[in-house]
């Protein structure tokens, strides 16, 4: 599973980064966790507030920072 | 009711004197700290379920359809609504041109965005009452309609950075919500808001009530009563560099109005926080070029300069 995190490196862009690594642990899934902060690969996504978790290429959250639980849900 | 809880905590638990300096500043304090939360808590959360109506992917589309005048109308009132923080400055920006959002409106939208936000209007509800509020919402609107119809005539699209105009922005399907949904991201919202704004919050009502107790009646009133011309662009050039913290700025500006300074000087000096600031032309500079940015800027803060007068003059 591949996970991005889009971002230009706000405080709740880091946050929602750590709830994902988390949320990974807890899911007990295999997954690659990664930032993305150039804003030419967020735009690609047609993300205009960050941040925001891409799993496997699609968008799942906008302009929010989702619970731990909340990405646990999404991971499944 | 909040007020006699205030100065029953004040002076009867705490057994300071009434009339006091000490006894007035501390009463300011429990009374504000009290009433500022109450409402931050309420609106905070109801603005965010409000919010959730209206995602910047949704106000895009709806202002890549408009013309100017009538685009830069819209984009000012949506400006109210739609959820802004300076570090969505950048991809907000692009996804307005990519979209096709004429360059005017788009910085209608960014004027209005931040200087019109649910924490600058409960404050300024709370402390100066609605009236206030009232023509700080309304001045604010017609600032960032009047800013962007400025620059969309300067014809200023050149000044964008370029890589701008070569960003493809893909299609995000849009995640519709249950209402429980809003209300449980409304409160995923507004509880880190409040954990993040509290300090300034405490320490603005602080400065504010020391000021309330210990600076002497009316002291203002000669730097910075209707009387002195200079008072307006000097309290502009000193918010504008300052980082928007409405909610540490309003306590300050209200105890210092209380001692003389001129209500459209306060007005002015409070937008000019709110609306611009260095860390935001910091991060605006990853998209606009710098001839750009200082327009944006100068006219923007022109525009405080003169509500300011206007309100001196009128109010």
């Amino acid at each position: 599973m591949k996970i991005e995190v889009l971002g230009t490196g706000c405080s709740r862009c880091k946050q929602l980064h750590e709830n994902t690594m988390q949320a990974v642990i807890a899911a007990d899934v295999e997954a690659d966790v990664s930032k993305v902060e150039d804003i030419t690969e967020i735009m690609r996504y047609g993300v205009m507030s960050t941040p925001a978790l891409v799993i496997d290429g699609v968008v799942k959250t906008v302009g929010k920072v989702p619970s731990v639980d909340e990405i646990k849900k999404l991971l499944k | 009711m909040l007020a006699n809880l205030a100065s029953y905590l004040v002076f009867t638990v705490l057994g300071l004197a009434k009339g006091s300096r000490l006894g007035e500043a501390a009463n300011f304090f429990v009374y504000d700290t009290i009433k500022i939360f109450l409402l931050l808590i309420t609106i905070i959360f109801c603005v965010a379920v409000i919010r959730s109506y209206f995602p910047p992917e949704e106000t895009k589309r709806f202002l890549s359809r408009g013309k100017e005048y009538v685009g830069n109308v819209l984009a000012a009132l949506l400006g109210i609504v739609t959820p802004f923080c300076s570090c969505s400055a950048v991809p907000l920006f692009i996804g307005f041109v990519e979209s096709g959002v004429p360059l005017g409106v788009t910085f209608s939208f960014l004027v209005s965005s931040p200087m019109v936000n649910e924490i600058a209007l409960i404050m300024l509800w709370g402390l100066f009452g609605w009236k206030i509020a009232l023509i700080y919402i309304g001045s604010g609107v017609m600032i960032a309609i009047i800013s962007g119809i400025v620059i969309g005539k300067l014809r200023l699209e050149r000044f964008v950075q370029d890589y701008v105009y070569t960003i493809k922005m893909g299609e995000t399907a849009a995640t519709e919500q249950t209402f429980r949904e809003r209300l449980k991201n409304a409160r995923n919202y507004t509880v880190p808001l409040l954990k993040k704004i509290w300090p300034y919050v405490i320490a603005g009502i602080g400065i504010g009530a020391f000021i309330h107790g210990y600076a002497p009646e009316g002291f203002l009133v000669k730097y910075a009563g209707p009387q002195n011309p200079f008072a307006v662009p000097l309290a502009v050039l000193v918010g504008v560099p300052l980082y928007s913290n409405a909610a540490g700025v309003i306590p300050i500006t209200q105890a210092l109005m209380e001692k003389g300074m001129a209500t459209g000087t306060v007005l002015a000096f409070m937008m000019a926080v709110t609306a611009l600031s260095l860390p935001e032309a910091i991060i605006l500079k990853n998209v606009l070029k710098l001839r750009l940015l200082i327009t944006f800027f100068g006219i923007v803060a022109a525009a405080i300069t003169l509500t300011g007068y206007l309100f001196n003059a009128i109010l």
